[in-house]
């Protein structure tokens, strides 16, 4: 046993300076310093070309392909493009119906996605029913209270994208936790049924889905009898996505420690205060990675319906390139089209993390 | 008592349904009661089926659908147009999704007999494959490409009727495969072969996509078979002969010289073909339950043959290809209608 006080030592060296930084993460020993600098020679040769042909040396202003230089991209494609890309085929006059209804998205439904503010619910409850009414109404029209009817063959472009993205996502999401819920059901009917249905979805391609939906289902149906095309591919990616939201919802529900179910039933709480009280909020907590990776993977997955025939914003931007007035652009389209996707997924990307963030309480290092 | 008499019914109706062949005019009859003609076109072939800067559906392939909706209801916008890829647009046709395929299809015998459609014998476009080379080769005839680098897309027919032409007439040649046919395209421009091989109408849309397009010229050979044209179900004569017709008509008009601007005072004219054509005389159209004027509501309202091929292809469009076996026959070309009489 000692009883001298042991030497203090040296805090550790913190080195701020950019030269110590890099010197600590870049080359740190001669393997990494190998690695860094072929990283930078790569870099050196793909990023200035890039910046090159997407910048400095592009066209951005002018109205036909005469107006582009050689050499550098053709930006003037999109602009030209830019309603069609946003719009599709909805009339030119009636195109602030679409306005509106996305600015009565941002306005009334933005709010919900902050922190907590007075009348949140009362907020929360008349979007949710009462949104989807009025932007129903604005697009479509249905001629009622002297809209005009827009039939869903003439949207296209962005906003159809969003428009089968935000049904996909708020109908698979209520529904797959159902599914969740009754795959782990105690009743064998209802256990029996979820399963058989989440095993189905997940079984089969997405794009079989649609082209059932679209072209088979005609062949079974009465002569003259005709869904809208654009309500089969919406039932379709939400009966779809609704089996994979079910299958990580139930990974939530598996972590859930027994105790939490017991303790809930001790204090007399029936099946639906316990999982919608207890269990979910927690459940749904555990899985926001995942289910933001499948709402990621859906808006991605919208592209598909170009199999049935829908313009949708990948669709439009791919017909555009072969008209003959503007061949030779594909690529200004499809770097657009990635950009425009890009930024819709990291956005809802970010968001999760800073949801995650907010709603963590413990379980931190 | 009852109950097995209406039971009998039931059961003969039934089997009268099940027998009873197709209704003659059963796609002609939907497609009067819904007003509109569906039309299913291309997901995108420049000059085939595009969308222009307004969202207007155009191209070749399209126009042809105005045509019938001008024969059918005397307006030709009456058509809505279905984008569909190569896959699905056999089955869109069969399932009754759309009422003709305007697609760039090729008319061959297993498509027109197995598989439950029928081309109405209008070739809208007689494509084959063909030779695109530069012009500094001084090359005016593919009987000359003896010895030539040839760029070609891998495993594609065009690769074996390549291979067939040179051995027949006795040549060499040697191929540079790519997966692409941009990259293809990008091979000849490199300078990495003299001559590049494909369908007619996409070498000339290959050719707008190069730096320097006038440099480049598609030799006058076709050494495959491609006919394109419209396609619809069988069972309804009235809506195949409207198909066909509407075709000839288009034919006849260019092959009289009547044309979008002077159909009107055609209609005066002392030609019985052309009387005949616009419905002056006699009405041809009523035997297939077209007004008497659907001829010259095609015309009025699309244009004749010619005029629908140089606006979307020909010299009015980008693409600048030459009529070569698109000509009427009258100019030696294979465009040929039998009369109206």
């Amino acid at each position: 046993m000692t009883h001298e006080t042991a030497s203090s030592l040296q805090p550790p060296k913190v080195i701020f300076s950019p030269i110590g930084w890099m010197r600590e993460h870049l080359f740190s020993s001669v393997w990494n310093s190998i690695l860094t600098l072929i990283t930078l020679y790569i870099l050196w040769l793909l990023v200035p070309p890039v910046i090159e042909w997407a910048f400095l040396k592009a066209s951005w202003v002018g109205t036909s392909r005469d107006d582009c230089t050689p050499g550098g991209a053709c930006w003037v494609f999109i602009a030209q493009r830019w309603s069609q890309f946003m719009y599709g085929f909805y009339p030119e006059a009636l195109r602030w119906r679409v306005d509106l209804a996305g600015i009565l998205a941002v306005l009334w439904g933005g709010p919900l996605l902050f922190q907590r503010f007075p009348w949140k619910k009362l907020f929360g409850f008349s979007f949710l029913i009462g949104y989807p009414l009025i932007a129903w109404w604005l697009l479509y029209g249905g001629d009622l209270f002297g809209m005009t009817t827009v039939p869903t063959d003439q949207w296209g472009g962005l906003m159809l994208t969003l428009v089968i993205a935000a049904v996909g996502i708020a109908g698979a999401m209520p529904l797959g936790i159902l599914f969740a819920l009754g795959r782990r059901s105690e009743l064998p009917v209802i256990k029996a049924v979820s399963i058989a249905f989440i095993e189905f979805w997940r079984g089969v391609p997405l794009i079989s889905v649609l082209f059932m939906s679209s072209v088979m289902l005609p062949l079974f149906l009465p002569e003259g009898m005709n869904f809208d095309k654009l309500v089969r591919a919406l039932i379709a990616v939400v009966l779809f996505q609704a089996a994979y939201i079910a299958e990580v919802v139930r990974g939530g529900l598996q972590a859930i420690p027994k105790g939490q179910y017991e303790a809930a039933q001790a204090l007399g709480l029936n099946y639906w205060q316990m999982m919608g009280l207890i269990i979910l909020p927690q459940a749904l907590k555990l899985v926001i990675p995942g289910i933001v990776n499948t709402f990621i993977a859906l808006f991605k997955d919208t592209s598909l319906v170009i199999i049935i025939g829908l313009s949708d914003f990948f669709m439009i931007i791919h017909r555009a390139t072969v008209d003959p007035a503007w061949l030779g652009f594909a690529t200004e389209g499809y770097v657009f089209a990635a950009a425009v996707y890009w930024i819709f997924c990291f956005g809802m990307s970010r968001y999760s993390i800073a949801l995650e963030k907010r709603l963590n309480t413990d379980h931190r290092r | 008592m009852k109950q097995k008499t209406l039971l009998a019914a039931v059961g003969a109706a039934l089997t009268v349904a099940a027998v009873a062949p197709a209704q003659a005019g059963e796609t002609m009859d939907a497609i009067k009661a819904r007003g509109e003609i569906r039309c299913g076109v291309s997901d995108g072939l420049p000059g085939f089926s595009y969308t222009d800067e307004k969202g207007v559906v155009r191209g070749i392939d399209a126009d042809f659908c105005r045509a019938l909706a001008a024969a059918v209801f005397g307006d030709a916008n009456k058509v809505k147009f279905t984008p569909l890829t190569a896959k699905e647009r056999f089955t869109a046709l069969q399932s009754g999704e759309i009422d003709v395929l305007s697609r760039n299809t090729t008319w061959t015998m297993s498509r027109d007999t197995g598989m439950g459609m029928v081309f109405p014998a209008a070739v809208v476009y007689y494509d084959g494959q063909g030779f695109l080379v530069n012009k500094k080769l001084g090359v005016k005839s593919a009987k000359e490409l003896d010895g030539a680098t040839v760029c070609i897309q891998a495993g594609t027919t065009t690769e074996l009727n390549l291979a067939d032409y040179f051995r027949a007439n006795k040549m060499k040649y040697t191929p540079i495969t790519y997966d692409k046919s941009d990259e293809s395209a990008k091979g000849l421009e490199a300078g990495r072969c003299d001559v590049l091989t494909s369908d007619q109408s996409q070498l000339y849309a290959q050719r707008i996509k190069m730096a320097n397009p006038d440099q480049y010229v598609v030799l006058p050979e076709v050494i495959s078979k491609e006919p394109l044209g419209p396609v619809v179900r069988p069972g309804d004569h009235e809506w195949f002969s409207t198909v066909r017709w509407t075709h000839y008509a288009m034919l006849i008009a260019e092959e009289l010289g009547v044309t979008a601007k002077n159909v009107d005072e055609m209609k005066q004219s002392s030609n019985p073909e052309v009387r005949r054509l616009l419905g002056v005389d006699a009405d041809f159209g009523k035997a297939i339950g077209l007004p008497r004027d659907w001829a010259y509501q095609v015309i009025k309202q699309v244009g004749n043959y010619g005029e629908s091929f140089e606006r979307n292809v020909g010299k009015g469009s980008p693409l600048k290809i030459e009529r070569g076996l698109n000509a009427l026959w009258t100019q030696g070309g294979l465009q040929y209608a039998p009369p109206i009489r």
